[in-house]
């Protein structure tokens, strides 16, 4: 098996086919995306591929080390910053093909006029343990 | 007998451990060593006194555990001569134990953690669940919390308010798990109002009740959030209300106004109503006031905005809300509900838009995103 984070982005993908913003939708397209996003993860729950998923808000901080016995700076949050995850989906597949069928999928989560968003999302994998077989 | 009822057993055993000289972290231990035999092997061999069940093999848990001590043969020797559980103190020891578990030494998250292992009786795997944590990050909390009180004296007296915060963000927890934190929490708290006599943590209790009572008319079925106006009142738990209703009056009866009563007042006059239209909402932002002068609270004043909205109007209500630090959360939300109320839409959409963005919860994010939506899709057509 092997892990793949699913990557959303509030900002910094490609724009997606049906790129429009989700408080332009009716609220029963809205109503539809839900259903099919808590589909989609129950469905990956059953069969076993779930891991986590989690949703971040649009904002954060910047925070760094300044030194002995002084607080840590702040920063932010920039309008401006490019990119921006706006949550993930972490899946445990057999592999890459399983992986892409998946996000694919998700990317296929209804939208305005209730057509598919086709949204970009970034598929990532995770570094592994080394094999306990090397040889 | 379920399982809860073999929980509430908890403060008691644990206790009467102490009680007998074991030291808490050891104690708690112990008396969680036996909740688990209890749940394993009561259901098909109940005890004829199952406090005196669970007193006695906690203390052999206890003792298990200690054996390597060079205190052994003096406790063994105590044990012989063990003294039936006292019904006497019973009641000021399980006091003695929510002040321990909510010391001001803790932070909040190992207070909540600590209280509803060592008084609560849940598992460190349930309380992991519930607060979505793995579980071996839950029981570094609970030991460390347990390190931390460890010098604290078991009879030293406490304040009830720490309890009460404590409670207060265990029912917030929610629920996820096999636990209804929310539930477990009134629990607590009406064990809490046994132990000890005083008006807020009854007004706790009664503002608990009252909005657990509202718990399944506040989602649909869709899993959207259902705002209180819209609610389906038939659906609100009427035993669950009629007694908040009736311990908070009790309360408010001696005169010793706190912010949880005023809270559960408030909680109630939504209650009371038959209709979202015929709430009082002019007695309603009469508590806000009282609300306010007893806290100071910014969120205080922001709610007493919206009360003000619907028992003077949204002029008033967006006057009122000038008032308050526009960095609050929540503050944009309240100023697009006031704006659509004043029938400015557009306003109120773009608002609602960028309320969505600055929520801090899922069902209020998405909650905010229809009400921009509806706006929207409503002039769209």
């Amino acid at each position: 098996m092997a892990k793949y984070l699913l990557l959303k982005h509030y900002r910094g993908a490609p724009a997606a086919v049906n790129d429009v913003p989700m408080d332009q939708w009716t609220p029963e397209e809205i109503s539809a995306h839900m259903q099919y996003m808590q589909d989609f993860a129950d469905r990956l729950e059953k069969t076993g591929e779930f891991v986590d998923g989690q949703a971040l808000a649009a904002e954060g901080t910047w925070v760094r080390y300044d030194g002995e016995g002084r607080p840590p700076v702040t920063d932010g949050p920039f309008a401006e910053t490019k990119d921006l995850i706006a949550g993930w989906m972490v899946i445990d597949v057999d592999g890459y093909e399983r992986a892409v069928e998946l996000a694919g999928e998700l990317s296929a989560a209804p939208g305005a006029g209730g057509k598919p968003i086709h949204e970009w999302l970034e598929v990532r994998p995770f570094l592994t343990a080394p094999p306990t077989v090397t040889e | 007998m379920d399982e809860a009822l073999i929980r509430g057993l908890t403060p008691s055993v644990l206790t009467v451990l102490v009680r007998r000289g074991a030291d808490f972290a050891a104690a708690e231990d112990a008396v969680q060593d036996a909740l688990v035999e209890a749940v394993r092997l009561w259901p098909s061999d109940p005890p004829r006194d199952p406090k005196g069940w669970l007193v006695t093999v906690a203390w052999r848990k206890f003792l298990d555990a200690t054996r390597a001590d060079a205190a052994r043969r003096r406790r063994e020797d105590r044990v012989e001569e063990e003294p039936a559980p006292g019904a006497a103190t019973a009641v000021d020891d399980t006091l003695q134990l929510y002040f321990l578990c909510a010391h001001p030494s803790l932070t909040p998250s190992s207070a909540v953690a600590l209280t509803l292992r060592a008084v609560g009786g849940l598992t460190t795997r349930q309380i992991a669940q519930a607060c979505l944590v793995p579980e071996a990050t839950m029981a570094q909390r609970i030991s460390r919390a347990k390190r931390t009180v460890s010098g604290v004296r078991f009879e030293q007296p406490g304040d009830v308010a720490t309890v009460l915060r404590v409670l207060y963000l265990v029912f917030n927890e929610g629920y996820s798990g096999d636990v209804d934190l929310a539930a477990e929490a009134i629990r607590l708290t009406r064990q809490l109002a046994d132990a000890i006599d005083h008006p807020e943590v009854s007004g706790l209790l009664a503002l608990m009740l009252l909005h657990h009572a509202r718990r399944a008319a506040r989602t649909a079925p869709d899993g959207s959030l259902v705002p209180l106006a819209e609610q389906d009142r038939g659906r609100w738990d009427t035993e669950s209300i009629a007694e908040g209703v009736e311990i908070l009056q009790a309360a408010l009866a001696r005169d010793r106004l706190g912010e949880f009563q005023a809270q559960a007042a408030i909680a109630a006059l939504h209650a009371d109503a038959p209709t979202a239209a015929e709430t009082d909402w002019v007695q309603i932002v009469e508590w806000y006031d009282e609300l306010a002068r007893l806290t100071d609270s910014p969120v205080v004043r922001l709610n007493r905005a919206v009360a003000v909205g619907e028992a003077d109007g949204p002029r008033a209500g967006l006057a009122a809300l000038g008032e308050v630090d526009a960095g609050l959360p929540r503050h944009t939300a309240v100023a697009a509900y006031l704006h659509e109320r004043d029938g400015d839409l557009d306003t109120a959409a773009r608002l609602y838009a960028e309320a969505a963005q600055k929520a801090s919860n899922l069902a209020e994010r998405d909650h905010l995103t229809r009400q921009a939506a509806r706006l929207n899709s409503g002039r769209c057509r």
